[in-house]
């Protein structure tokens, strides 16, 4: 897959490129993700490329991706400063359709999620009770998650499109191991994948408000994406609003709100 | 659990009825009693099509479903060349639909089950009719499914016995965008709004400037109409000062090119977050050839492969609802009489798919 595409010219000529190839790291639904060099050859690099969509008509198409590529870096830019955990912009080409960021370590939260999930037993039932004591690594990741999404929110960003894919965990620099030394290897090998810094990713489709709205529909939309990536966790995902609602001082009204969205026209049955 | 099969029986026979919206179908199905193997016996429609500028009103289209049904039904059954004694069940479209439209079929439905001895009656989720009668028809295994109707724009991938909704429209659906739109441009209704968008649309050169209001995996279409049908007067009160800067096959063209790629787009990041390469396009927008063109489009570079039917299948029909109800049956499903009422909100992945793993 990694040779099916033509680099993208900044690739082929960007000087930094020369010492590390580039490597096509995925083709998400967006564009191409590159991982390569910035600078110097010790430090890695992503680029974000986002090709002309062949299904698209030339002009939307170069409007949209002009328009996209400037809003992400200009959302990104302004996280950095506040202190919202996301990769920084090294460089960009708007109109070229690409973006240099500062490469992030670690597995998306999605597989760390996936292989907790996975390794547990009884593979077929639901994470019923919230306050299962077997699920402490997966609930602090759910709180990290509501915490950092708060974070994002208090700088006046929507992200847009959050998924379990669009946040990365970043790991830590030692290991905090909750679980008594005699779970063996597995089980600290389970713990590990839900460990490390939730760094939100993809700011694509972000969009800058405050209103409660928006933020409740952002909400929203990670709270459906996790229901149908990880149906089994569905239970946990309160964790994710509870840890949220106490980042920011309006955040309790943003999960009022939530509640209105959730029961909004087409999106839920009128029965029941 | 399931239904005991008679040893000389080597197939089973269902009968559907659909009418959520202004088609009124009914067709026959069988199954192969050991393999499954679907044949379709009979697939008739008939559609209620209401003047240029106007839409179909419940009212109306129930009426059009009641005047018809016997006709359509004795057809269905002649086309089949079955006898009633062999139709294992009766399935008709509980929902989501239009309320009059709906209760007329499911009344037809219940009257065909007493008449012809208690066959069983088997009510139907409308979207899950046409996702199992899309991956019928083509084979598709385990594709993102993007279901685009004049009632419904879901974008939907199977897990766990559901069939999940990943993004949908938040306001109306992409059909009755076009369809409205149609209005606004008093385009004939037949055979059908979307078709006499299409063939316009072809026509069109210019692509103007519309909105585009894609939120996460769902969008958003009343702003691009309200927007559209602004062009659309402004290009009126143009023409009547004798100029012209633009055609209604550019709006067409403009509409088409602008609610495609947003549904294109909606699906290309349903498939990277399912890690699927598979589309199939169901619901009667699903048979407009730019929509099929752009999917393909996108999914050649994907390395992928876009499923789509034709018209018989796309296009509301009785012969989904008796595949997806005849599938239902053979887990031990069925429909009490008394239980056997419709309902316009039926969301797709409030059906438990026992008949998949």
């Amino acid at each position: 897959m990694a040779t099916e595409f033509p680099l993208p010219p900044v690739l082929t000529y960007y000087p930094s490129s020369s010492s590390t190839p580039p490597s096509l790291i995925t083709q998400g639904a967006e564009g191409r993700l590159y991982k390569s060099t910035h600078l110097a050859s010790s430090r890695p690099c992503a680029l974000k490329y986002r090709p002309p969509k062949p299904y698209r008509h030339p002009i939307l198409d170069a409007r949209l991706t002009k328009a996209r590529i400037q809003a992400e870096a200009k959302v990104l830019d302004r996280c950095c400063r506040e202190g919202v955990p996301v990769p920084a912009v090294y460089a960009m080409d708007a109109a070229a359709g690409w973006m240099m960021l500062e490469w992030i370590e670690g597995q998306p939260v999605r597989a760390g999620i996936n292989v907790w999930l996975g390794a547990r037993p009884e593979t077929d039932e639901a994470i019923d009770a919230a306050n299962d004591a077997h699920q402490t690594p997966l609930i602090n990741l759910m709180e990290r998650i509501g915490t950092v999404v708060g974070a994002l929110h208090l700088t006046g960003i929507i992200h847009g499109d959050l998924t379990t894919s669009n946040m990365m965990l970043q790991p830590w620099k030692t290991t905090h191991t909750s679980q008594q030394q005699t779970n063996g290897e597995e089980a600290a090998a389970k713990e590990a994948a839900v460990q490390g810094d939730v760094v939100l990713i993809d700011f694509g489709l972000a969009t800058t408000s405050s209103s409660d709205e928006d933020r409740a529909v952002d909400l929203y939309v990670l709270e459906r994406a996790f229901a149908s990536t990880h149906p089994r966790a569905e239970k946990l995902f309160e964790h994710v609003l509870e840890a949220y609602g106490k980042t920011f001082k309006k955040a309790p009204s943003v999960l009022v709100k939530l509640a209105d969205v959730r029961m909004r026209g087409r999106k839920r049955s009128m029965l029941g | 659990m399931a239904a005991p099969i008679p040893k000389n029986k080597r197939r089973r026979i269902a009968l559907g009825c659909e009418g959520s919206a202004n088609k009124l179908g009914i067709g026959v199905i069988a199954h192969d009693a050991v393999t499954g193997e679907p044949t379709v016996l009979s697939n008739v429609r008939h559609t209620f099509v209401s003047p240029p500028g106007t839409g179909f009103l419940p009212k109306d289209t129930a009426a059009h479903h009641r005047s018809f049904f016997v006709r359509v039904a004795k057809q269905a059954l002649a086309d089949a060349g079955i006898s009633i004694s062999e139709i294992d069940c009766i399935c008709y479209t509980r929902g989501p639909g239009m309320g009059g439209p709906l209760t007329s079929v499911a009344i037809g439905a219940r009257t065909l089950s007493l008449l012809w001895g208690n066959i069983p009656l088997v009510g139907v989720n409308h979207c899950v009719g046409h996702i199992e009668m899309g991956r019928a028809i083509t084979g598709a295994q385990n594709p993102v499914v993007l279901y685009v109707s004049g009632g419904n724009t879901q974008v939907i991938a199977y897990a766990e016995q559901r069939y999940r909704i990943f993004g949908e429209a938040l306001d109306i659906a992409v059909g009755n965008c076009l369809d409205r739109f149609a209005r606004t441009l008093e385009i004939s209704n037949d055979p059908a709004p979307g078709y006499n968008i299409e063939q316009l649309a072809r026509r069109g050169q210019t692509l103007l400037d519309l909105p585009y209001a894609v939120k996460g995996m769902d969008c958003s279409f009343s702003g691009i109409l309200t927007r559209a049908d602004e062009l659309a007067a402004q290009m009126k009160k143009e023409l009547s000062q004798g100029k012209e800067t633009f055609t209604p096959a550019d709006l067409c063209f403009t509409l088409q090119e602008t609610v495609f790629a947003m549904l294109v787009e909606i699906t290309e990041r349903a498939m990277a977050h399912v890690g699927s390469n598979q589309v199939l396009i169901v619901g009667g927008v699903g048979c407009n050839e730019r929509l099929q063109e752009m999917m393909c489009a996108m999914a050649a570079e994907r390395g992928g492969s876009v499923y789509a039917t034709d018209e018989r299948f796309c296009i509301d029909n009785g012969i989904m609802i008796a595949h997806a109800g005849l599938l239902a049956y053979e887990t031990g499903f069925q429909t009490p009489l008394d239980e056997s009422t419709c309902t316009q909100r039926f969301r797709t992945d409030e059906v438990f798919v026992k008949w998949r793993n």
